[in-house]
Formats: C-alpha cells, structure tokens, sequence
C-alpha cells in the first residue's frame, strides 16, 4: 500500500509545540497527515490485517510478480479543497500522484484506472476541467487511463470531487531501487524547490497573498527517473517523492528503513515566497507537501552523473544535494545548522499547526 | 528574505559566538524568556556552539506550554458543546488536556476552527447569530492587545454571541517568581522582543536592579539572540545589571502606550496558573467587570471544572533551571513527546523535548560505534 495522500491536511504542517501522540478512539486529521499518526494507523490497523511481503515493504507501490517477470502497482486517493489552486487542479495531481509514486519504484508507468466520487451539485464546468486536465496530463506523462468508475453522493457528502488512481508500471534491466537500501556515504540529492504545493493550497485557503504568487509543483517525475536509470543504473538506491509530510517524512522513512542516519548539511532550496509564507504562519518548509519533488539517495561516486541527468529536464533544474548517509544515529535526521550546530528533523506527529509564538 | 536574512549571516553569527567564547572568563547561566526565542536557539543548534561560554535554561515564555491543564480542561468542555464553535490559535488544538486534545473534540463532532487573528472569531460569531463562539484567548503581552480589541470590537458591533476564554500571562511576574526562588540559577535574562514590543522595559528596570541581574530586550533571529548574549555576558563580566535593548529595530522604552491603554481597558491583573510553575500571583490578565458578558468561564459556568497535574511531573524545577530533564524520574519512561505529563515534554522546543530528541541522536551514535 503506498501513503496515500490526503492533500486536504497536508498543506497545514510546520514545526507545531505540542506533540502529543495518544491512542485515539475517532480517525483524526493527523491520521492523514504523513506523519507519525500516519505510520501508528498503518502499522496498528492496516498492516496487521493485509500483511504480506509485497505491501511490508512499505514502497510507494508494490513489485509483484507477474508469469516470470515484476510489475508495480500503485494506488492513491486524491481530497484536495479548493479544487482548483494556482498552478494546477485535482486532475493534475490524481495523474501525477500515481505516476510518481511508480516512477519511485523504478517503474516507467504504462496504465492508470481512475475512480471518481462526485458530489450532487458540482459544476459540470469543474469537472470538465479536472478530466481535461486528467486526460491532458495522462497523454503528456505516457500513460492510458484504461478503466474508471463513478458514484454520485448526496450534496454536503463530499467536498466537490475526489479521485482514486491506480496505476501499473513495467521495470526494465536491474533498477530496483527501494527505501531499505541507503548505506553510509550515499549522497542525498532533491530535484527542486521545497514547499510550492503545501502553501499554494494554504494560501487560497487562508486568503493570504503574497508579493508573487505561488503555484503548485505539480509535476512528473518520471522522466527524472527514466534519465536515472539511463545515466547511473544501480547507483541509485532509493527514491521517494516529498508529498505529504514533506522532505523531512520522505527521509525519516528512508532513514528508518535502511537503518542509516541521516544528516542535512547546508541549505535546502526554499523559493522565497514559499519562505516568505512559512515564516509568517509559523510552518516549516521541511514539512510542507511537495508534488513535483523527489529526494534521491545515490552512491557517493555517482553523485554528479546523478545531478546532471535530473538538472537536465525543467522540472529538475535546480537539483541539488542537501545531504548526505551517517553510519551514527540509525533511523534519524538530523540537520547541520548554518553554525555549526545540530538539530534532529523527526516525524511530526501530525498536521504542521501555525504556531503562536 | 529582507529584514531576516540578515539576521541570519553564518559568517556574522560564528564572529558573534567567538566573541562571547572569549569574553566569558568562566560559564553563565541565561534565560531567554520567550517560546520564540527557545525555537531559534534549538532549531539553529545555538546552545551547542556557545560551549562552556554559557549555559541556557529555556524560560516559560511558551504561552501554549504554560496554559495551565484546567483551562485546557475548560475549553475542550466548550469545543464539546454543539451550540459552541471554538476558535484558537492554530498549536492549542494538540495541547493535551486531562483526557484529550481539541483536535480529538473535533473528531467527535465538535466545531473546532483555527484562526489566524481573534477578529476572525469575532466575524465568525457574526455570520452564525444562532451559535456562540469562543476564542481561546492565551498568550503573553503580545497577543494581548488583538485579543484586547477582539472583545472591544465585539461589544461596539452588539455582538453578544462572542465569549473568550482567557489564559493570558504576563512576563515580569514570572521572572520575579524564578529570581525569589532560593535555588535560582539564572544570572541573566534575554527578555522577549515582541514582549516589549508593546509593553517597553520600564517594568523591568525595577527588576534589574532589585535582583542584581542583566536584562537584555532580544529579538528572535540568531544574529539577534547571539548579539543578546553577548550583550548579557559582557554585563556580567563588568558586573554591571542593566536592562540593555537589543532588539533596536523593533522596541522602544516606552513600548506601544496605545496598545497598552486598550489592554488595561479590557483587562486586569489577576492570579494566574502556569502549567508545571503553579499559581502566580497578579501574572494574569483577566477581563475587567465590564466585559463580564464576554467572558466564556462567566457565560458558561466553568469555574466548577478543576484538574490536577501529574504528581511525577517536575516540570517547574526543569523551567526554573534546578533540574536538567534527564534528572527527572519520569524523563523518557513515564514522560515521553508521544504521552507528555508536563509542559516541557508537550512542546517540541519545551527543555524536556529537545533533550529527550538529542539524546535519542547521542544513543544512537553509541550504538552505531
């Protein structure tokens, strides 16, 4: 099963002051969130229910076998409010979700399947625009939506739309990168500027407006992938895009499943309106949802093969390394701050929360 | 970013630590007062590069770590209410209660929002005349004055569905509580910016000079912090006990004397509950008799609803600096960030919560070599 997103929360995420994580009677927002109340309703509802090895790999998808070779399978289920934001729709983000998340795989993604709750009284204007965008984005990124379903529910039932995509992808030659496979010394590379997507939606939501206007990442990963396997292969060990939860969740998890430390030295890329926006809410772009950004752990000697092949495309330009695989502190993240000084990045419980002070 | 990223110069901020490692002829013990500033100097590691210069102890200046449990107790009661929508600051919604959090209330069917400015609430109580609404009114001088003119707001526009719940708290008293104590350790204080902000340092002249102790008005950015330090530091060394300002661009003497007229217009000082402290007298604003009819704990009756805090919890010693969190009993058994018993540990700036992170990073690197 991959993480499957809730974009309705996961604009709401920032360094917060309380942290409580309790066992809870009622499904929270948080549990949404991507981050540690995520992972407890895995691991506590889920995984004990449907375990088996393919979905106990906790990927972004699942390689299953299929008459002697493997395919991928990837699932996600797509709530975003309002509909519509600068720089995309919840079309944009149903095709993309799933081909990225095939993409991290190792996947080059073939076919989709969409389902469809639609809300009595939606414009049909609206929705024509989703499936434009749906049917646009589908063609641009290689893929046929193959099969599809719709229900209709009472007015007030469901916020407008929301999608479910499938996808299924094909794996060529060796690549097989996944989160367990970061070792010591592995470099750690993200493919572009953080938080773009978290506050776009935050700001439409709150009414804030800034000096620019922020738009969503929105965006294909897959032919970053694809220019990965093509120039470095095998050194490629694990791949994840930063959605919900953001930089921060993407590499607690790999952290946490390779058994490795890892350490953030120097500045992550943060555009200025997006810093702009987080500083003024209290939020802390590391946690903010990305749609169009992947962190990459490569082996050390395969570093600048690896940044020019993703900063050959547009939405991979400003690649860069942020950091780097420690031997020293398995299972967490911890930055090097600009002084000198160390700071762990954990898993936020749940949703980032403004803060007052 | 202008007006912070030049408050943030790596260059200027190693200068800045060498000059208060070579000032210091042996180790101080400061405070830096506020939530802010606390969330500065852990996210930026500012208290490992000080070395032995300096010792920080993180002050109380939380308001969402110090709003005592019976309050939060009172709201979560109202967010239960289906005639209620509870408005708050966006980080109370997690602040655990004595059975649970507004975020678990709003699971359960309760109309918790988040709002940015307590006016929202007010807007939010004019557009649903069939509902009351309450804002959790907490913090220091600082949000004092919105929520201040929230109310004023409300009684001038007759709206008389709007209540607010106050957990305000005022900074001096706090430090007069931590400086009488018989076992302080804190030789210096960097006062809140924003604080003063409004409030100005008048006040805490007095403070100086009965305690004999430096306060410096600091700002929130590390340039900022590292220069209050310095400037505490350089104060003991002399041993001077001034209140020096810092924070240049944004305070002045005097303070904002129009925001504090419409606070002591609204407001009176009362005794307040500070979580993990205790009570401390005249270190709380309440609402004066005439705002009676906007204030939640009247309108609703909650002065029956009391909570004990946990017995095994030290928090006061940890935010007084007697007590390192690890010498608490209960630090990372009985109290960890997942099942907080005090403040420190809810926070994820709070002392409690910082060391128990940093010294899951030190485990680890044992374990690993």
């Amino acid at each position: 099963m991959s993480a499957t997103s809730t974009l309705r929360s996961s604009a709401l995420q920032g360094v917060a002051c309380p942290t409580p994580v309790v066992d809870h009677a009622k499904v929270l927002l948080g549990h949404g969130s991507g981050g540690k109340l995520s992972a407890q309703l895995l691991r506590d509802r889920f995984l004990p229910r449907f375990g088996n090895r393919y979905l106990e790999a906790l990927g972004d998808g699942a390689r299953v076998p299929v008459e002697g070779t493997e395919i991928v399978v990837s699932t996600d289920t797509f709530v975003v409010s309002p509909l519509e934001f600068p720089g995309g729709n919840i079309g944009h983000l149903a095709v993309h979700g799933t081909v990225n998340d095939l993409a991290m795989m190792g996947a080059v993604p073939r076919y989709l399947s969409a389902g469809f709750v639609l809300e009595e009284g939606l414009d049909m204007a609206v929705l024509d625009r989703v499936l434009d965008a749906m049917a646009e984005t589908a063609a641009a990124c290689g893929v046929e939506i193959v099969t599809g379903d719709t229900k209709v529910v009472d007015r007030g039932k469901a916020d407008g739309l929301y999608v479910n995509t499938t996808g299924v992808g094909f794996l060529s030659e060796a690549f097989r990168p996944s989160p367990d496979l970061a070792r010591p010394g592995d470099s750690i590379l993200v493919s572009g500027p953080l938080g773009r997507h978290g506050m776009a939606i935050m700001a439409v939501r709150e009414g804030l407006s800034f000096d620019a206007d922020i738009e969503s990442d929105t965006a294909s990963l897959s032919p970053l992938v694809t220019s990965l396997r093509e120039s470095v292969g095998e050194g490629v060990r694990c791949l994840r895009d930063a959605t919900r939860g953001g930089l921060a969740s993407a590499l607690n998890e790999i952290a946490s499943a390779s058994g490795v430390g890892v350490e953030l030295a120097g500045s992550v890329p943060v555009p200025p309106p997006v810093e702009a926006a987080c500083e003024m809410l209290g939020l802390d772009p590391l946690y903010v949802a990305n749609e169009g950004v992947m962190v990459a752990f490569v082996a050390p000697e395969a570093e600048a093969r690896a940044l020019a092949a993703m900063r050959a495309h547009p939405v991979g330009e400003h690649a860069t390394k942020v950091g780097r695989v420690v031997p020293e502190h398995p299972g967490m993240v911890v930055l090097r701050t600009a002084l000198g000084g160390t700071r762990v990045v954990d898993m936020l419980p749940g949703d980032q929360l403004p803060r007052i002070c | 970013m202008k007006y912070l990223s030049e408050y943030r110069d790596p260059d200027m901020a190693r200068a800045l630590v060498d000059r208060i490692r070579r000032s210091a002829t042996r180790r101080w013990t400061l405070m830096e007062v506020c939530g802010g500033q606390t969330h500065t100097i852990v996210k930026q590691g500012i208290h490992e590069v000080l070395g032995e210069a300096v010792e920080m102890i993180h002050g109380p200046g939380c308001p969402v770590c110090v709003t005592p449990l019976e309050q939060i107790d009172r709201a979560l009661h109202l967010a239960a209410r289906p005639d209620v929508i509870f408005t708050s600051f966006g980080d109370m919604l997690r602040v655990p209660g004595s059975e649970c959090d507004l975020l678990a209330i709003k699971a359960r069917g309760g109309n918790v929002r988040v709002v940015y400015s307590p006016l929202d609430a007010v807007e939010i109580a004019r557009k649903n005349p069939d509902k009351e609404v309450v804002f959790f009114a907490v913090g220091f001088e600082t949000t004092a004055p919105a929520n201040a003119m929230a109310v004023w707001r409300a009684r001038e526009l007759g709206v008389e569905n709007f209540s607010v719940l106050v957990s305000h708290v005022t900074v001096p008293p706090a430090m007069v509580a931590i400086l009488e104590d018989p076992e302080n350790r804190v030789q210096g204080f960097l006062a809140a910016g924003h604080v003063c902000t409004i409030m100005g340092w008048e006040e805490y002249e007095p403070l100086a000079e009965r305690y004999r102790v430096p306060i410096v008005v600091t700002g929130f950015e590390p340039l900022d912090i590292l220069e209050g330090i310095w400037m505490a530091i350089r104060q003991l060394e002399d041993g001077r006990h001034e209140v020096e300002n810092q924070y240049v661009r944004s305070v002045r003497r005097e303070g904002n004397r129009s925001a504090q007229k419409l606070v002591t217009t609204v407001f009176e000082l009362v005794d307040r509950g500070w979580r993990g402290i205790g009570t401390i007298p005249g270190s709380g604003l309440g609402l004066r008799s005439e705002f009676a009819p906007y204030d939640a704990e009247r309108k609703f009756g909650l002065e029956g609803i009391r909570a004990e805090e946990s017995r095994d919890c030290h928090a006061g010693e940890v935010l007084k600096g007697q007590l390192k969190p690890y010498e608490c009993p209960a630090f990372g058994g009985l109290c960890t960030p997942e099942r907080p018993l005090g403040a420190p540990m809810v926070s994820s700036e709070g002392a409690c919560a910082a060391y128990y992170n940093f010294g899951r990073m030190k485990a680890g690197t044992v374990t690993a070599s």
